[in-house]
């Protein structure tokens, strides 16, 4: 038998693992061998700076574990190759590995583009490229006020942002050009992103050439050309990349004057069994600094090996990126003019919008454009671009939408042609996408994510996908729509809007308005959570459409009687209060339990005796705990400053404040705070809605923490805030959530689904990047200020009492069905 | 051969203002607990039994009412576990086999009627 050729990658990056990746799904007649020069496996290096915001490097991975193995791929990690030996065809690593190839793929990718400024290999002086940069960055961040970074190219400027997410107080951006993103953006377009980043506190420094780096050892000032100085205790470089040509210049391959492996169309070097992709390759005097047209080389080269034809010519570089919240995109040829073209400019300053697109002189192609914060249409504008689909009549009306009269039909997603590249990393077409969903009813993102790749890279073409496959499903008369049951066609967030714009006030009112039908389990209780979020009226005026807990203000229990949870702010009570329950309980014949919220549970209650347990303990000075609402539960605590001798503060008074504040608002799902007294952590804030932890400085505010089936640790806000902004922006954030959440969606899956995560959460919450935080706080007063104990309000009306019988012709008589067995002393359900 | 005839007895089982709106309660006769449900959206009376079938909970008169479907069934959802049943006909809609008893409604002036049926 013939011994199987050997290919050797050099670079284990994003483009040396899919170039395995495709190799191995075409064919199996090579040994590959795969030399790294990370201490890990390759990882998605687009999606670096969310090792900020709480992904790890098993998230970031690019494989799963044990799939070089399992394909028979040997790994040779923490391991560069030091020499390659052409005439042998060897190659020689770090560890002292000598390896025989056949074949050569250099994927070596590029570095930091570091320029020779004195001073630049001071301490605090970082690059961003690998994820031993950020873990060095944010070590350092921990101890910095002021950062900068140098260049304000598209890594710059989200560099800038990483150091904001990071807690830098002031984060400056130097570049050396007159505008931001030289290569992507024209003048106008830079001014637009110039304005909008200075409103969310980055400073912009143009025109600005670094002379020297100042500081003792460390990095304490950059001093420019202008003879002006900038103090920084921190400088991070994102000034270009140079590509990694050092080890194919040493064995004489060619490259680029200004760096770079020259490639034919087939990626071949000057030498025919050596290949090279990616970042390192200079193909027709262009290196790609982008991962899609890497993945692109990387085909070519698997088709060269597998006897198929394919050559590089070329690739786009529109992009599109999301930066602090404000959309920036580029796209086709962004910077012709006139006489070559006719060009159609849109600018709003007040909404901070701005959009170029360039058409051809005859009117009938769209040439390019640039399009600044709101880039909604980029993926369509671009599709429009490469497929060469005939312009509207109108051609404004592509970013300015139809105005009246015709739609803009033509432009839609489903009038591409069937081979328009959707996905350009992947390479799938519109075709593929569409045929999973009508063949293979595969209707759901994830599901296409899945079975063709489309969106899993990048992710800049998902909402294209979306569109498709909803457009799809609608063409073949499957569309459904994330409304809420079959009547109403709304999604909670629409159906909110509607009802707070007409002012509805009952559920039935809504259904007439709005829906069909009669309603249903699903709808009643998601209309009433959206009255209550809205208006907090009495939740037993409108009792059936309540889930049964909460129209008896109660949960319903196994045998059919109910708990009694009296509210505890904090977990701290009284001596008088616990004899109370202890009476109360005793009375009715309650079997009684500390709750894991730091609180006294009643069960076996029936339910023609829950006026008269609550009218004694409201007597006593209890009020509903709401343990049977979508509303706050507890706001756990520790004992704090008050007695702990590690306390930093006082969490308990903090604890019962913010209980007291929030309890009763009604919210998509329940809600669940902690406030602990120092870091040790003892009420597992950090697993809450909202956890609350003090500091030597304040108190760090972390939000979307989950128990439950799918527990998840809640993510850091806010830190060292006082405590009054703390309330702002709890405020702030609870009422964003009660607005914008799905029903039964808790704070933990919101925010995973909520596009941009938890940076976009920070910049609503706190650079006000949507300018409603004055209306959220509002209306969080609002519904703060008209609390009203419910089980008081029942207690005090007759009329309401009456509700709370099992016979109807017999309010007096008890449940028969309803049957206990003892144990330890008390009582306990019948098994069903 | 003897042939057993069902005769409907009509029950009075309590005012219309028991019962609220688009909402259940709960009638004892005898030793059976039967659901009322006044559904005031549509202007009709349901009756069904109060048990539900599926943890044997005296739970029904405290589901939510609805309908479902194009031609509006009504319905009603157990609170326990949310298994809806046609108020028409008692048939589990949450595709199960379970059943339940459902019976005819009277309302005249201020009085609703249940009725019973017995063996004659
Ligand atoms: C009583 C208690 C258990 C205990 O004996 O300690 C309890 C009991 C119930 N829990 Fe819980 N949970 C209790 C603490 C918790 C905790 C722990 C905590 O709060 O610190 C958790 C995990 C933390 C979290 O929520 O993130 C918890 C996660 C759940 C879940 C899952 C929520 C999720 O996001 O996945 C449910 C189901 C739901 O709400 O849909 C649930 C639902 C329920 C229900 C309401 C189920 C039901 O509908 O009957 C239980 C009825 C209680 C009653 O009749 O009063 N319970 N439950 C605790 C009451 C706390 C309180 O004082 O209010
Ligand atoms: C923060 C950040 C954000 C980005 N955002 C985007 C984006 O939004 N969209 C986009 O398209 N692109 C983006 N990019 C660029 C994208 O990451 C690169 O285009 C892509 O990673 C290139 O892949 P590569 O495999 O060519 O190089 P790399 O991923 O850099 O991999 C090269 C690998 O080779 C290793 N290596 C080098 N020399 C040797 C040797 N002698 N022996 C062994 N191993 C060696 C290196 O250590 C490295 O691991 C971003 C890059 C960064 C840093
Ligand atoms: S964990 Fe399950 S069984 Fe226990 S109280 Fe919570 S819901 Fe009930
Ligand atoms: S007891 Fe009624 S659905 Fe389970």
């Amino acid at each position: 038998m013939n011994e199987k050729q050997t290919i050797v990658v050099i670079g284990n990056g994003m483009v040396g693992y899919k170039f395995c990746e495709k190799l191995i799904a075409k064919t199996n007649a090579y040994q590959v061998v795969v030399f790294g020069e990370e201490p890990r496996p390759a990882y998605d290096r687009v999606h670096l700076s969310e090792y900020f915001n709480g992904k790890t490097a098993e998230d970031l991975s690019m494989s799963p574990a044990g799939w070089y193995e399992q394909n028979g791929i040997k790994l040779h990690l923490n391991d560069p190759v030091q020499e390659i030996n052409r005439a042998n065809k060897t190659i020689h690593s770090l560890k002292g590995s000598v390896q025989k190839y056949d074949y050569l793929v250099l994927a070596t990718g590029s570095s930091a583009f570091v320029p020779d400024i004195p001073g630049i290999e001071k301490e605090g002086v970082f690059v961003y490229r690998t994820i031993e940069d950020l873990e060095l960055i944010s070590g350092y961040a921990s101890n910095a006020r002021n950062g900068a970074v140098m260049g304000g190219g598209l890594l710059g400027l989200e560099a800038a942002k990483a150091l904001i997410d990071l807690g830098i107080k002031e984060t400056h951006v130097i570049e050396f050009a007159p505008r931001l993103m030289p290569r992507q953006i024209d003048q106008p377009g830079s001014s637009m992103l110039q304005m909008k980043l200075k409103e969310l506190g980055l400073h912009i420094h143009l025109n600005k050439s670094t002379l020297n780096i100042g500081g003792d050892g460390k990095i304490e000032a950059l001093e420019f050309a202008d003879e002006t100085s900038l103090a920084v205790d921190m400088l991070v470089i994102s000034a270009g990349i140079k590509p990694r040509d050092e080890l194919a210049k040493l064995c004489g391959l060619e490259t680029g004057t200004r760096g770079g492996i020259v490639v034919n169309d087939y990626m071949q070097t000057n030498d025919e069994s050596i290949f090279a992709i990616g970042e390192c390759a200079l193909h027709s005097g262009m290196i790609y600094g982008l991962v899609a047209p890497g993945y692109e080389m990387a085909d070519v080269v698997v088709a060269q090996l597998s006897e198929a034809d394919k050559s590089f010519t070329g690739f786009d570089m529109s992009t599109k990126l999301k930066l602090i919240g404000i959309d920036v995109a580029s796209f086709g040829d962004p910077f012709i003019n006139d006489p070559d073209c006719k060009t159609i400019l849109f600018e709003d300053t007040n909404k901070g919008v701005y959009k170029r697109i360039n058409i051809s002189n005859d009117g009938k192609a769209l040439l390019g454009g640039i399009l600044i914060g709101d880039a909604d249409d980029y993926n369509i504008l671009l599709q429009n671009v490469k497929n060469k689909i005939a312009l509207p009549e109108n051609p404004e009306d592509l970013i300015l939408g139809a105005r009246g009269g015709a739609s803009s039909e033509g432009s839609g997603v489903m009038s591409l042609p069937d081979d328009a590249m959707i996905c350009s990393c992947e390479s799938v077409s519109k075709g593929a996408i569409c045929d999973a969903v009508k063949l293979d009813n595969i209707t759901t993102l994830d599901g296409i994510k899945k079975c063709t790749k489309a969106g899993t890279c990048c992710g800049g073409c998902v909402p294209l996908v979306k569109d498709l496959i909803n457009g799809t499903m609608k063409e073949s008369g499957l569309y459904v729509k994330n409304v809420l049951c079959e009547h109403f066609d709304y999604s909670r967030q629409e159906l909110m809007d509607l009802i707070r714009i007409n002012n509805v006030r009952s559920y039935d009112e809504a259904l007439d308005h709005y829906g069909k039908g009669d309603g249903c389990e699903t709808c009643k209780p998601a209309v009433a959570s959206i009255l209550s979020g809205l208006w907090n009226d009495l939740i037993v005026k409108q009792a059936p459409i309540q889930d049964s807990n909460d129209r008896y203000l109660a949960n319903i229990q196994k045998g059919g009687t109910y708990s009694v949870v009296p509210r505890i702010p904090g977990g701290e009570i009284t001596p008088d209060k616990l004899i109370v329950i202890g009476q109360v309980a005793k009375k009715y014949n309650l079997y009684t339990k500390i709750t894991g919220g730091q609180r006294i549970d009643l069960f076996g209650a029936h339910v023609n005796d829950l006026p008269n347990i609550w009218e004694e303990l409201i007597e006593a000075g209890f009020e509903s705990g709401h343990a049977y609402g979508k509303s706050l539960r507890t706001v756990k605590s520790c004992v704090g400053s008050t007695w702990c001798r590690f306390g930093l503060h006082d969490s308990v008074s903090f604890a019962i404040e913010i209980e007291e504040r929030y309890k009763g608002i009604r919210s998509p799902h329940k809600l669940k705070g902690g406030v602990s007294g120092c870091i040790r952590e003892c009420a597992e804030a950090q697993a809450k809605d909202f956890g609350i932890i003090a500091t030597d400085k304040g108190w760090n505010l972390y939000v979307c923490g989950n128990g439950g089936s799918k527990p998840q640790h809640a993510l850091l806000l806010a830190s060292d805030i006082d405590k009054e902004t703390l309330v702002k922006y709890l405020d702030r954030f609870l009422m964003f959530y009660i607005k914008t959440a799905d029903p039964l969606a808790r704070t933990a899956t919101w925010l995973n689904k909520m596009e941009g995560g938890l940076s976009y959460l920070k910049n609503v919450i706190i650079n006000d990047s949507l300018g409603i935080n004055s209306q959220l706080e509002e209306e969080m007063q609002g519904l703060v200020d008209s609390f009203h104990c419910e089980w008081k309000e029942v207690v005090q009306n007759e009329e309401l009492r009456k509700r709370f019988v099992h016979f109807v012709n017999a309010p007096e008589e008890k449940d028969p069905s309803v049957n206990f067995d003892p144990m330890r002393e008390q009582v306990k359900a019948k098994e069903w | 051969m003897e042939i057993a005839v069902d005769t409907l007895k009509w029950i009075l089982a309590c005012t219309t203002s028991d019962v609220p709106e688009n909402g259940g309660a709960c009638v004892k006769h005898g030793d059976e607990q039967i659901a009322v449900f006044n559904f005031t959206r549509r202007n009709e009376w349901y009756a069904t039994q109060n048990l539900c079938p599926h943890k044997q909970q005296m739970a029904l008169s405290r589901g939510m009412i609805g309908s479902t479907g194009e031609e509006c069934e009504p319905k009603v959802a157990c609170p326990f576990h949310k298994k809806t049943f046609s108020l028409l006909s008692g048939e589990c809609l949450s595709g199960e086999e379970y059943e339940i008893k459902t019976y005819p409604v009277r309302v005249i002036g201020d009085k609703v009627y249940i009725g019973i049926k017995e063996m004659a």
